[in-house]
């Protein structure tokens, strides 16, 4: 049951990482690497803000602010100095590195004692559980702490669930949109398309550096290398997301993108029980998102084989 | 109001690659003029078009609408007053967006995009009615993709998002020439209509001299990056397809007499 439990929180703070990247790698049609950096700003700076007593609300907040500096500068390095997109995330990434170690002054930062997000729910909970320790749910005996984190993430996943949608259906939304899939006609529209980009990015990485604060407080500690691979993790839910449930509009691929977060984790989840390797997971995420890019390109091929179609004749 | 003086521009400058694309170009359009531009392949047409809209900076030159020299504004900028329809119907519109949702963004062309519903039920409404005068049924699919119709269909779309709001300059590339001659034929005619209708000054790129000759009230052709030959509103009325082809003809064989003539001077002064 913790197993569990834990798989759907990690799953639900990831779910934000997953939509900042959805916002990057499929509205904005540019694959940013910053995330993997970002994440770890975000987690850093909620992770240093909360040891120095500020309150989690606000540490949450500073790292989304940090997350969505990074992609500022990636932005304005892509579009104002031309450098091409991933380089410009792979600067903005490796240069966080350093940044990081700036911002914890070591290379990991552990939270003892120190509240978090979901204090405040915990608490509302433990009263009404008659300021018990554990709440009993369906026969297991689970830690109020854990509830009150998974609750928490789920309000906050939703919260931006929500408003994304709101806003991807605004004026200033779709012309983001649109920047993404037509450069060239937003421009037509008399809206600069770089600027858009550069607030696009700084959204996609705040997003993401809000994840890593949650993340942060809920594993209990912020670590330099936590980053590695998270854009990887992202765009493998994205995958699934859109597997599960399409690609109809926006509001289908935010719902998508969490569904394949959420799925995602416990498949690891379930994976490491089995007794996957930790160090090879990695390589499996990778090889899965390979699979899933290339397999329905062959699954097509092989369509249009049966049909007896030659388009590549 | 538009008014071009010595526009140049000039590809892959100082390479063995160079392209004088645009040299020395005056043109000046009239208020309320609808003028053609015909010319070969690679003469610089649509090289002019890119340069007022702002597609590239220029080498040199003035480009003033209204008064105003745009020549050193950004694209995005000039779009607040040039609309454009492009050669690939679906360059001009966003294609996985819904047609209202493109159409909504052409409706604040130049205006700020604030943080209301794109598409409300006013929006709508008034997309609705502009888009049946189309007369192509697209009034009842208006939350389907735009890249679901057809080309025509799309550049049909894509000319009134450019004239939704009245451009003080339209500027046509080929924008029939992507089209079966059936789309074609209907999107002219919805271009001449709403050019006559609204009145707009206009430029527009075609290889079509008929069309030339049917639609406009001037006509500029073009070769190598220069300006030839122009019938401006005067001559134009007597102006007939066989006119344009014997002027081609003639700068057909002046160029055939050039290397001849450079052979001489170089043979007279060597
Ligand atoms: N962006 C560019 N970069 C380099 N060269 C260019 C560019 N745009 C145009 N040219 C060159 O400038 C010349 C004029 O091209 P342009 O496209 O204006 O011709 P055009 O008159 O529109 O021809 P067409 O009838 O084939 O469309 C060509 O030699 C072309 O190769
Ligand atoms: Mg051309």
């Amino acid at each position: 049951m913790t197993l569990v439990i834990g798989s759907f929180t990690i799953g639900l703070i990831l779910s934000i990482l997953s939509i900042g990247v959805f916002i990057s790698f499929r509205i904005l049609h540019f694959c940013d690497i910053t995330v993997d950096g970002s994440i770890t700003l975000g987690a850093s700076v909620a992770a240093v803000l909360l040891v120095q007593g500020h309150s989690p609300l606000a540490a949450t907040l500073a790292a989304t602010a940090a997350g969505a500096l990074a992609g500022f500068v990636t932005g304005v390095l892509h579009t104002r100095f031309r450098i091409q997109e991933i380089l410009s995330g792979i600067l903005v990434m490796t240069a966080l590195y350093s940044v990081n170690l700036r911002v914890m002054g070591r290379s990991n930062v552990p939270l003892l004692d120190t509240r978090d997000i979901a204090a405040p729910l915990g608490g509302i909970l433990s009263v009404m559980a008659g300021d018990g320790e554990a709440l009993m749910l369906a026969g297991w005996r689970v830690p109020i702490h854990d509830v009150a984190m998974l609750l928490t993430a789920f309000m906050m996943t939703a919260a931006v669930a929500f408003m994304l949608h709101r806003f991807l259906l605004t004026q200033f939304g779709t012309a983001m949109r649109a920047t993404g899939e037509n450069p060239q006609m937003i421009r037509a529209q008399g809206i600069d398309n770089r600027n858009m980009l550069i607030f696009g990015l700084a959204c996609s990485n705040g997003l993401v550096g809000m994840a890593g604060a949650l993340l942060a407080q809920y594993q209990g500690f912020a670590d330099v290398q936590m980053g590695i691979g998270m854009i990887v993790w992202g765009l493998a839910s994205i995958i699934i997301g859109e597997a599960l449930v399409g690609k109809a509009g926006p509001g289908f691929a935010i719902v998508g993108a969490m569904m394949g977060t959420v799925l995602f984790r416990l498949l690891v989840a379930i994976a490491l029980r089995w007794g996957l390797d930790p160090n090879d997971l990695k390589m499996v995420t990778a090889l899965f998102v390979f699979a899933a890019l290339v397999l329905p390109r062959y699954g097509k091929d092989l369509g249009r084989k049966l049909m007896g179609g030659r388009r590549h004749a | 109001m538009l008014k071009i003086r010595n526009l140049c521009k000039t590809f892959f400058a100082g390479t063995p690659n160079q392209v004088n694309a645009l040299r020395d170009i005056d043109l000046d359009i009239e208020e309320g003029c609808f003028a053609a531009i015909i010319g070969t392949n690679g003469s610089g047409k649509s090289t002019l078009l890119n340069a007022v809209a702002g597609a590239f900076q220029v080498d040199e030159g003035v480009i003033e609408l209204d008064g105003v020299d745009i020549a050193r504004q950004p694209e995005y900028q000039r779009a607040r007053q040039v609309g454009r329809v492009f050669q690939n119907p679906f360059a001009g519109t966003a294609a996985g967006m819904s047609i209202a949702e493109n159409i909504a963004l052409a409706m604040r062309r130049g205006r700020r995009q604030g943080l209301r519903r794109a598409v409300g039920s006013k929006v709508r409404e008034e997309i609705q009615s502009r888009v049946r005068t189309l007369d192509m049924g697209l009034e009842d699919r208006l939350d389907n993709a735009i890249g679901t119709l057809s080309g025509g269909q799309r550049q049909a779309l894509t000319l009134l998002m450019a004239t939704w709001r009245r451009p003080k300059l339209l500027l046509l590339d080929e924008h029939t020439a992507a089209l079966d001659p059936k789309s074609a034929g209907q999107v002219a005619a919805l271009t001449k209509e709403i050019i006559q209708r609204e009145n707009l000054t206009a430029l527009m790129v075609t290889h079509s001299m008929e069309q030339a000759v049917q639609l406009s009230d001037h006509i500029v052709m073009m070769h190598k990056g220069q300006i030839i030959e122009q019938y401006g509103a005067e001559c134009k009325a007597s102006v007939r397809v066989a006119d344009l082809l014997n002027a081609f003809d003639r700068v057909r064989r002046r160029e055939l007499l050039d290397p001849d003539v450079a052979d001489l001077l170089a043979r007279q002064y060597a």
